[in-house]
Formats: structure tokens, C-alpha cells, sequence
């Protein structure tokens, strides 16, 4: 008996459980993202220094939760849904071993639900990456435990899904390039999760009494390889995302699959290692160790992300010019839909990503310049260009998406949903910008008061810097509207959104199946695509996409030097 | 005795790249080997070894 549903809007076929799981791992993102963000708006309007909001023991459990929920819980839970569609859903296979997958999902649920706990009960204000010999409460790492494995077996079952799709022969070829782009988040995420076993079960024990001692070097870097290697899981799956937009709103194909699938393999050899970063300014550790795994092996996962960053663009600009928007460079950018939140919140995250993100991750990675804004707050302006433009945009942007073809309503508020990109985009703009500037006069990072009020030990930061912070306040107030505009589209879409199939009613948008007769479609097998057309032997066939990427290579140049000169100036050596 | 069908092995050889690609497990031992050995060992190697305090 078949258990799949044909979407009849974009032809995708849908499995039964994979359907029910997609549906409630995509909720549980949103209630983590909620949560955020709301503790965000009590951060922001604390370092806010005009508002000042929050006291200080509030401002750390406020900060630690906001960490948590939006660095791990809302983007796995998220990651993992991404999984299932693209194993399942792109492969037109069942899913495997489902009731584990259900298995995986409860014990997130119940990790994030018990860290939170403990994080709301005020004795685990230890930030997100809860450094020993701090010690929160044992529940607290139990949670997160709990969290890793249920998202251990999310990973195993999408491994699963791929070997039964090739077993029973669903697809001819290869595996289409966003299901090998989910696969390298969940190799990445497999190595996360085993480092995050190998060091949050001993700290547990530690909690508990049963270990003595944890040495904080070891710790940082163990915690590190899981800390930051779980960002770039995100940075897999969005780019998988990017991918997967180029082809729904354009009907674009990549410029080269065999490029793309190689940038692919960097991050699988190279991307896990740029965790070293953290390390940088760590004593116990070589520069040998610390050169290695940033500038050298990281740069090539810079690399890889340079590749996606042009050939992203690069496919919606030959997609576009085949369409006869052929006009000047850039007549295939002006016309592209802009109305469309799915894209736009694709192209400001790849922006945003790029110029933003990836220019000051290879300054944090290089280990001189790393030290004029280590531990400021440039280093979080930095993770929101990746993490909440690059990572959290593109993800609302795939929502809109799933609204209508999984959850079978229609999107309310349409001309909200057109704005909202704008709104989270611009405000987290504004917000890194402005805390890149603070970070860079040497503004503190994790501090509750930057006037140092009443600490035994102060230091007067410039005014310009408290301009600075204000102005990155404002940036916040305004994301935050817009991911409050983000959950009130989709929350409210799921639950009055106009039904696009009878039987899709408020149950329906929470994981119970629709009525069993929409399950009765038999996949065909999804046939291998035809060969892309060679690009480059008739000249640029994206010229649009090359300027911007001159533009980034300059932009990058101009700013790595600048940071040089910058620290030269901060430690005069003659 | 030679299949006559197999009458061009080059068409039916897949390139080195290309399995490597195709095969899920074999990337999975690589992208936890890697910084497995490059990050985690190497790193707590060179902790172990530095003296500890009188």
C-alpha cells in the first residue's frame, strides 16, 4: 500500500511518516525560535545603554537560554526536518525506521525542555558554552545530552533513508545536489554530536559528584568541535537551501554540479576544523595547531563557501538571462521577484552571509588580527551574519515555502510575508553592523554593563562606542518585529490559513496525517537529470554574479589590510 | 572468458571522484577523521603535555 502524498502544486511526493515528522520538527523550530527571541529583545534592550534593561543575574539566564534556544535548539530542530525532506521527499523514498525518527524527535523535545528548565530556574546562568569550571545544574547538561542523541538519530535515520533509496532503486544517478548538501550537514553533525558526548557526559558527572575535575583547556577545545561545528551544520543546510531556492523560484540548475559537489567536499574535510578559532589567544595549544586549523585547512572551507557564493547567484543569473532578462549586468537582479519572500530572503542571506559573515570570520581566524576584537562583542556580529542572516533567514525563507506544498494552507498576511525579510534582514543588519563597530573599540562581549558600575576594576570605553551600542539596539528592536512577523505568518498560516486540502485541519498542522486517501500516489523514479549545459567557453555566461564577486574580493581585501593597519596601531612595537 | 557486451570498459568505469562521492559511509569516516585527528587529537595531544605547576 502506497503512503505517499503527491503535492499537486509542485509535483514533490511527500511519505506518510516523513510528512508527520518534517511537520513537527518545523514546530518545535518555530516555539525554540519564539523563545529566542523574545530573550533577545531582553538582551538587546539591556546592553541598549540608554535602556539598560535587565540586572545583571537576569541578563546572564536571559543570554544563556537566547544562546541555547536559537545556536541549537531552533536550528537543529529545523535541520532535521531538512533532513527528512531532503532524503526522503527529494529521493521520492519511504523514510527509515520511523518510529525511531520519533524516538530522536521526543528525546530532542525533551532535552530542549529540560536545559531550558534548568536555565529558567536560575542556577545555569553559564552562557551557552558553560565553561568549567563553572558548573551549572546537572539537568542542565542532561538536557543538552538528551538534545544530541534524539538529534544523533535524526542524522542515522536520513543515512538510512539514503541507503534504502538507492537499495530500492527510487532515483537513477546520483543523489540531486541538495540531498548531497543535507548530507554533508548530517556528516558534520555526526562529528558535533560525538564531540559534544565526548565532553558534556563527563561534565555531567562532574555535576554530579562524580568526577573531581574537568581541565578547562581540555574542555574548550572538546566543547569547541561541538560548539562550533554545530554552526556549521547550518552553514551546510542553508547553503542546501540556497540551492534548492535557485531551482523552486527560477528553475535554475547549478552552473557546474561537479563544483558545487567538490566545494561540498571541502566542508566535509576542512569546515569542522575552523572551531580552532575559539582556541586562538588559548595558551597550551602551538601556533603549529592553531595556524593549521585556521589558516590553512580553514581557508579552504572559506574556499568552498566562495564557490556556493558564486555559483548560487550564478545559476538564478543564467536562469534569469535565459528568461531574456539579458539587459546590462544587473537586469537579471532588478527584475528578480523581490516580492517574493522565498527569494528574498534567500539573496539578503546570501549577502548578508558573504560580505558580512564570511569577511569577518577569516579575520576572527587569523590569528594575529583575531586579537584586536577577541571576546568583544564583534565575535557575536559575526555568528548573527552567519547564524541569524545567513542560517535563520534563509530557513523563514524556506517556510513559506513548506506553508502551502506540507502543510497544505494558504499563507496569511501576504503583504507582511513581502516585508518581513526586510525587516528581520535589515534589522539584524543594522544590529551586526554597529556591534562590529563597538566590538572593534574593544566593547565586551557577555557583559551585563559596559559602564562597569561599581566593579572594583573599570575601563572608560569612547562615547562613540556607547552611540554605537545604542544604534545595534535599535537593529535588534527591529529583527525582532520582524521575526515576531515571521511566527505570526507561519504559527497563524498553520492554524487559519485557508485550508488547501480538506482534511488539513489544526491537528493536520501539528503531525496527524492527512485522510488517508490523499496517500495513495506511487512515486515514479526520479529520473537523473539531464547534463548542464558547459558555462564559460563562450565568455562569462553570469557577468552580474562576477562583478559581485569582484566586489567581495575587494571589499575583503580593503577590510583584512585595514585590520592589519588597525593592529598595528593598537600595539606600537617601535 | 570476456563478456561480449563489455566491448568499452572506459564508459563503465567510474572515475575515483565520483565514488568517493557517491558513497555516504566512506565521507562520513572522512568528515569525522579528519578534524577527529586534526582538532581533537592533536589539540588534547599537545594539552596532556604541557608540565603542570609545581
Amino acid at each position: 500500500m502506497s503512503n505517499f502524498r503527491l503535492c499537486p502544486d509542485t509535483g514533490l511526493f511527500f511519505d506518510k511518516n516523513a510528512e508527520s515528522l518534517m511537520k513537527v520538527h518545523a514546530v518545535a523550530a518555530a516555539v525554540s525560535l519564539l523563545v529566542a527571541g523574545l530573550l533577545a529583545l531582553g538582551v538587546a534592550l539591556t546592553r541598549w545603554p540608554a535602556v539598560h534593561l535587565l540586572p545583571a543575574s537576569q541578563f546572564y539566564m536571559f543570554l544563556t537560554a537566547h544562546g541555547i534556544d536559537a545556536l541549537l535548539f531552533w536550528v537543529i530542530f529545523f535541520e532535521i526536518a531538512i533532513l527528512y525532506f531532503a532524503s526522503s521527499t527529494l529521493l521520492r523514498c519511504r523514510l527509515a525506521a520511523p518510529r525511531w525518527a520519533w524516538l530522536g524527535f521526543a528525546l530532542m523535545v525533551i532535552g530542549a525542555v529540560t536545559t531550558n528548565t534548568a536555565v529558567f530556574q536560575g542556577n545555569s546562568s553559564v552562557m551557552m558554552t558553560s565553561y568549567v569550571p563553572m558548573q551549572a545544574a546537572p539537568h542542565f547538561y542532561l538536557g543538552l545530552i538528551l538534545f544530541a542523541v534524539g538529534a544523533l538519530i535524526g542524522c542515522f535515520v536520513f543515512f538510512g533513508t539514503l541507503v534504502i533509496a538507492k537499495d530500492e532503486h527510487t532515483y537513477e544517478g546520483s543523489i540531486p545536489l541538495v540531498t548531497f548538501g543535507a548530507m554533508t550537514a548530517a556528516i558534520i553533525a555526526v562529528f558535533t554530536i560525538a564531540s559534544g558526548a565526548i565532553i558534556l557526559v563527563p561534565t555531567f558527572l562532574w555535576s554530579i559528584g562524580y568526577i573531581s575535575h574537568i581541565d578547562p583547556e581540555m574542555y574548550r577545545i572538546i566543547w569547541w568541535a561541538m560548539g562550533h561545528s554545530s554552526q556549521q551544520i547550518n552553514v551546510a543546510a542553508h547553503v542546501s537551501v540556497w540551492y534548492l531556492v535557485a531551482g523552486l523560484v527560477f528553475g535554475a540548475r547549478p552552473m557546474s554540479e561537479k563544483v558545487s559537489r567538490f566545494a561540498f567536499l571541502l566542508y566535509i574535510f576542512f569546515l569542522q576544523l575552523a572551531s580552532a578559532h575559539h582556541i586562538l589567544v588559548d595558551p597550551g595549544v602551538s601556533s603549529e595547531w592553531k595556524i593549521f586549523n585556521t589558516s590553512y585547512a580553514m581557508y579552504l572551507a572559506v574556499l568552498a563557501s566562495m564557490i556556493h557564493g558564486l555559483t548560487v547567484p550564478g545559476s538564478m543569473e543564467v536562469a534569469q538571462r535565459a528568461k531574456g532578462y539579458t539587459r546590462g549586468i544587473f537586469e537579471w537582479l532588478r527584475k528578480a521577484p523581490w516580492d517574493n519572500p522565498v527569494f528574498s530572503s534567500t539573496f539578503i542571506s546570501i549577502i548578508i552571509f558573504g560580505f558580512i559573515g564570511g569577511i569577518t570570520g577569516v579575520v576572527m581566524g587569523t590569528e594575529q588580527i583575531n586579537l584586536i576584537i577577541h571576546n568583544t562583542i564583534y565575535v557575536p556580529a559575526h555568528f548573527h551574519a552567519t547564524v541569524a542572516v545567513g542560517t535563520t533567514l534563509t530557513f523563514m525563507g524556506l517556510t513559506f515555502f513548506l506553508i502551502p506544498v506540507l502543510f497544505r494552507r494558504k499563507m496569511i498576511l501576504p503583504t507582511l510575508a513581502k516585508w518581513q525579510p526586510y525587516l528581520f534582514g535589515g534589522g539584524m543588519t543594522i544590529l551586526i553592523l554597529f556591534m562590529m563597530g563597538a566590538g572593534t573599540m574593544g566593547v565586551a562581549r557577555r557583559s551585563a554593563d559596559m559602564t562597569f558600575a561599581g566593579a572594583a576594576l573599570t575601563y572608560d570605553y569612547p562615547g562613540m562606542a556607547y552611540t554605537m551600542m545604542g544604534i545595534s539596539g535599535i537593529g535588534a528592536v527591529i529583527a525582532v518585529i520582524g521575526g515576531g512577523a515571521y511566527l505570526l505568518i507561519t504559527v497563524g498560516s498553520i492554524v487559519f490559513g485557508k485550508k488547501l486540502e480538506p482534511s488539513a485541519g489544526l491537528l493536520q498542522s501539528f503531525g496527524v496525517p492527512l485522510s488517508s486517501d490523499n496517500y495513495m500516489a506511487e512515486p515514479e523514479i526520479l529520473p537523473m537529470a539531464a547534463p548542464v549545459e558547459e558555462h564559460g567557453s563562450a565568455g562569462f555566461e553570469a557577468p552580474g554574479t562576477f562583478v559581485l564577486a569582484m566586489l567581495l574580493l575587494v571589499s575583503f581585501v580593503v577590510y583584512y589590510f585595514i585590520n592589519w593597519k588597525y593592529l598595528a596601531s593598537v600595539w606600537p612595537l617601535s | 572468458m570476456a563478456d561480449p557486451d563489455d566491448n568499452n570498459p572506459d564508459e563503465e568505469r567510474i572515475p575515483a571522484m565520483q565514488s568517493l562521492l557517491e558513497n555516504p559511509f566512506l565521507l562520513l569516516f572522512i568528515g569525522v577523521a579528519m578534524p577527529a585527528v586534526f582538532y581533537i587529537i592533536w589539540g588534547i595531544m599537545e594539552i596532556v603535555t604541557v608540565p603542570i605547576a609545581p
